[in-house]
């Protein structure tokens, strides 16, 4: 027989020489401007949530029921295809959103960015942080502080596409009747914040 | 010429662009290999990340459809060209000949293919490249032709005789077929 090709065999790498050059993407990333969205995600009481955020501030809180694809598929679409996992930018929402679910903390102190939001819908999550902690509002009421009382059904859609749910306490908003309404959490998720905010 | 041309469009794209998360996630592992077959372990960590950050900076410009593993050896490639000239164009001192061996060190553990990478070192450049990137990468010679700027034939002929090359040194070296 004929001696046998020495192909080039694929050299070994590990995970850890991986992880450290991630580290490294991460820091020239965000030092030479070209970090447009950092994201990471959190364990809380009501299920795992992505947090994102751009320079500006925090974009995005999503309940990760379905996994994270579609969120950041949607982000780099909407806001920018330079996205890493790169939970450092976090680390101001990411203890917030914690001492809030220990009942700690009753406002949340955060650069926020609406830029997911725009027009009626973008009011009405202006407004959402004017009901307190531990109070409600119902539908309508958040229709007329936004200055639209017949848009009841508006404020709906507006809460159902809050891009910062928790953060912005669409939570909060129910139904006139005292019933809890619809939540993009989930009305489990609903109930527990709303239970959290009533208990501490 | 290098990678096809990718113009700036501004309103249609075939597709959206998948998070640069992913291409880091999926490709990442290959180009370090890449990297590290091509120029060792020390300068395929700078490689790496250069390629990457370059990337990034890019990758809202990327054309739809493109290959984008061939895209990232492209650059890749023109890192590794940059090592290589300033390596032939500094040779390096006698006193600092340690950090020379450590440039075309192999890229593994010492996990047994160290004779093998150090014979892979010794080949001309582009035998090199056209091996490790159809090797390590698996691209097609029609993408490798596209980064090495020759033809299809020609990179296909350049890891054929870098091949031929490492047999016939394999053979002098243990002074029998393996």
């Amino acid at each position: 027989m004929t001696t046998p090709d020495p192909v080039v065999p694929a050299p070994p790498i590990s995970s850890g020489d991986l992880a450290w050059l991630r580290e490294r993407l991460i820091l020239d990333a965000d030092s030479a401007g070209l970090l447009d969205v950092a994201y990471r995600t959190l364990d809380t009481p009501v299920g795992a949530l992505l947090l994102a955020a751009t320079t500006e501030g925090l974009v995005r809180v999503a309940y990760l029921t379905d996994g994270p694809d579609d969120i950041l598929a949607d982000l780099a679409e909407r806001v920018s295809p330079r996205l890493l996992e790169a939970p450092h930018r976090l680390d101001a929402a990411a203890t917030q959103l914690d001492e809030y679910f220990r009942g700690r903390r009753v406002t949340f102190d955060l650069a926020l960015d609406l830029r997911l939001t725009t027009g009626f819908r973008r009011d009405v999550i202006a407004h959402l942080p004017d009901i307190a902690y531990g109070h409600t509002a119902s539908y309508a009421q958040v229709a007329a502080s936004a200055g639209s009382p017949r848009a009841v059904r508006a404020v709906g859609t507006a809460c159902a596409k809050n891009p910062l749910p928790v953060v912005v306490p669409c939570h909060r908003v129910v139904r006139s009747d005292g019933s809890i309404g619809q939540y993009v959490g989930g009305i489990d998720a609903k109930r527990i914040l709303l239970d959290l905010e009533t208990v501490a | 010429m290098a990678a096809p041309r990718r113009e700036r469009r501004s309103p249609a794209r075939a597709g959206p662009l998948p998070p640069f998360e992913h291409i880091v996630v999926v490709h990442g592992p290959t180009v370090l290999r890449v990297c590290r077959a091509l120029l060792g372990r020390v300068d395929a960590d700078d490689a790496w990340s250069e390629t990457f950050l370059s990337a990034l900076r890019a990758y809202p410009d990327l054309a739809p459809g493109t290959n984008l593993e061939a895209w990232l050896v492209t650059i890749a490639h023109r890192k590794a060209i940059d090592v290589h000239r300033a390596h032939r164009r500094n040779p390096i001192p006698t006193d600092t000949l340690p950090d020379r061996a450590a440039t075309t060190a192999p890229p593994g553990d010492g996990d047994g293919d160290d004779e093998l990478w150090t014979r892979v070192a010794a080949l001309p450049f582009m035998q090199r490249a056209a091996l490790v990137y159809h090797y390590v990468g698996g691209l097609p010679y029609t993408e490798i032709a596209g980064i090495l700027g020759n033809s299809a034939a020609a990179a296909r002929r350049a890891a054929a005789d870098g091949r031929a090359a490492l047999r016939r040194r394999y053979s002098v070296d243990t002074g029998s077929a393996p």
